[in-house]
């Protein structure tokens, strides 16, 4: 990964990497024609940590696919590195909240040396061979490369996934909630871990998440959205705070600020709707 | 009730400041001999067996049963070795075998191809879906009468009505397979960019294999009693007109039920389970243990 391309702390970068301009996503259900995201739009910086914070229903998930390529926008548009995003491609590689989201039929190294022979990273076995072997050494995997999925604890699989995602060395690597359905105490522990791989090479992430306190830690800058449909709510700066913040008063600050930004939101809609 | 409801009692806290190893003898222990073999799945199957042979030959040998009715264990076991050393089992077996194979063949093909066309268009799939639920019920041998007028008497009427029995469980099966593929895994393809039919191959193929092998399985079974029963139905009339070994197994079965010589058609059906064991156990279970149950997909 090109150590050479990290800008300097505080430098501002010439152009965003990620930019998202005005989208307005809609998807069908059987019944309903659902509108997640209204006009919403954020630029996304090389080695941001950006995370998209909201309430179950702010449509950030669907974001997030739209981003991926898995959904058109009816409205605006998003581009990386300058050019319109139309379809799902290896440039933008998605790590998935199910445990599912590894091939149970490949061990864990065939999982990652599939995602970078199919996905064009690498046209020669040998070459992904050891490109999947080092990147399997970081996330501390190695004694179980030959093992099949169904055999991993579900930290175990996330961390294939995540592993899978950055060696194919993605323009951006976006997570929809990747945490989510760990134990609180394995959450903690992969939190710290992708900060620590982040440390390393300092790649762009594009982080969904539903817990203010996760999007404080793992997050440099949080969008927060707003509910039904998505609308953006602030944009605020987080990149100062990890796990050993946690007790502190700007910790504490910025997770009240975004709770109030968020529970008002809730008091609003109550008053609205009397079903709510 | 406050005076009802317990007080929390408050004790000291403590913490172990050295965690003891050893003092279970054994963490984890080595099954013994005794657990293992019963834990074996052949070994307390294979008792049954025995057991039902033995009370079958016991039953025979003492019941006064007529040769005729049912015939002993041992007295089919002996007709079952002569058959395959003097009168040619094995190449009845082989000739069932043969068509049985082609059909199957075959009926894979046409199935892929339905399957394919289902999975590609909406018109495909409510046509796939009409015909195997109007078809998937009717047992196959049913169709010979019609089979045998419309292709004549012989090796193409029973082609037929196997490929009816094969097609429309592979392709049912299939199908439900691609569909229960997971959006997960699904958007994973597509975000190394695949597509077309290196999608279905690399992707869709492999995640619904627990169902396609299901259908697989499900549309030999069908096959093989399709095939016997087709034989038997033709019987001596057509299959072996030249009185030469052309016959299959059904036909085997069938002429020897004409000659009375009971202990041959216990033989006979003996080797149609035999085939059906082997088949079921060599092949299938061999494809199910390096597939779906290496990669923990089994169903």
């Amino acid at each position: 990964m090109g150590e050479s391309a990290q800008p300097a702390a505080g430098a501002t970068p010439a152009a965003p990497l990620l930019e998202v301009d005005g989208v307005t996503l809609q998807y069908k259900t059987k019944e309903h024609l659902i509108t997640a995201t209204y006009r919403v739009g954020f630029q996304v910086y090389a080695a941001d940590r950006f995370v998209l914070l909201g309430p179950s229903g702010c449509g950030k998930s669907t974001l997030l696919k739209g981003v991926a390529g898995y959904l058109k926008p009816v409205e605006g548009q998003m581009r990386l590195k300058g050019r319109e995003i139309t379809e799902p491609g290896p440039d933008r590689v998605m790590v998935f909240q199910e445990f599912d989201q590894l091939l149970p039929w490949k061990t864990v190294k065939q999982n990652i040396t599939f995602a970078l022979m199919n996905g064009g990273r690498c046209t020669n076995r040998r070459e992904a061979d050891e490109i999947a072997v080092e990147y399997i050494r970081k996330v501390k995997l190695d004694r179980f490369e030959d093992t099949y999925p169904h055999m991993l604890s579900g930290g175990m699989k996330q961390r294939v996934a995540i592993a899978r995602g950055m060696a194919m060395e993605p323009d951006i690597l976006l997570m929809d909630e990747p945490f989510a359905a760990l134990d609180a105490l394995t959450r903690r522990q992969m939190q710290d871990e992708l900060l620590a791989l982040w440390e390393d090479t300092h790649f762009t992430v594009l982080f969904v998440t539903h817990s203010i306190e996760e999007a404080c830690i793992v997050g440099s800058r949080i969008l927060v959205l707003s509910p039904h449909p998505g609308q953006v709510k602030a944009e605020l700066n987080a990149h100062h705070l990890e796990h050993h913040n946690v007790g502190d008063e700007d910790f504490a600050q910025l997770q009240r600020k975004i709770h109030d930004m968020l529970f008002a939101d809730r008091i609003l809609e109550e008053e609205a709707s009397p079903h709510g | 009730m406050a005076e009802r409801a317990p007080a929390i009692h408050v004790r000291p806290e403590f913490e172990a400041h050295e965690i003891r190893a050893g003092s279970v003898s054994d963490v984890t222990r080595e099954l013994s001999l005794l657990e293992r073999v019963i834990d074996l799945d052949p070994i307390r199957k294979l008792t049954i067996l025995v057991a039902m042979i033995a009370a079958w030959e016991l039953y025979t040998r003492f019941g006064g049963v007529s040769e005729y009715i049912l015939p002993r264990f041992s007295s089919t076991g002996e007709a079952l070795a002569r058959a395959v050393w003097s009168d040619g089992l094995l190449t009845m077996v082989w000739n069932s075998m043969t068509v049985l194979i082609g059909g199957y063949v075959i009926g894979l093909a046409i199935a892929t191809v339905l399957t394919t066309l289902a999975v590609a268009t909406r018109f495909g799939s409510d046509l796939l879906g009409t015909l195997t639920a109007m078809l998937n019920p009717l047992p196959a041998i049913a169709l010979l009468p019609m089979a045998m007028l419309w292709f004549g008497l012989g090796a193409d009427a029973i082609m037929f009505t196997l490929l009816h029995s094969v097609v429309w469980p592979v392709a049912l099966n299939t199908h439900t397979g691609f569909m229960g593929v997971s959006d997960t895994q699904r958007m994973v393809g597509r975000n190394y960019g695949l597509r077309g039919i290196t999608y279905v191959v690399k992707i869709l193929i492999p995640a619904a294999f627990p169902s396609i092998l299901t259908g697989m399985k499900i549309g030999w079974a069908y096959a093989w009693r399709t095939l016997i029963a087709a034989e038997l139905v033709f019987g001596g009339s057509v299959v072996d007109t030249e009185g030469t070994q052309s016959g299959g197994l059904g036909w085997f079965i069938f002429a020897n039920q004409m000659d009375l010589q009971i202990p041959y058609v216990f033989a006979g059906l003996f080797t149609v389970i035999l085939v059906g064991v082997v088949v079921e156990n060599l092949v299938f279970r061999n494809i199910e243990q390096r597939t779906v149950a290496r990669w923990g997909m089994q169903s």
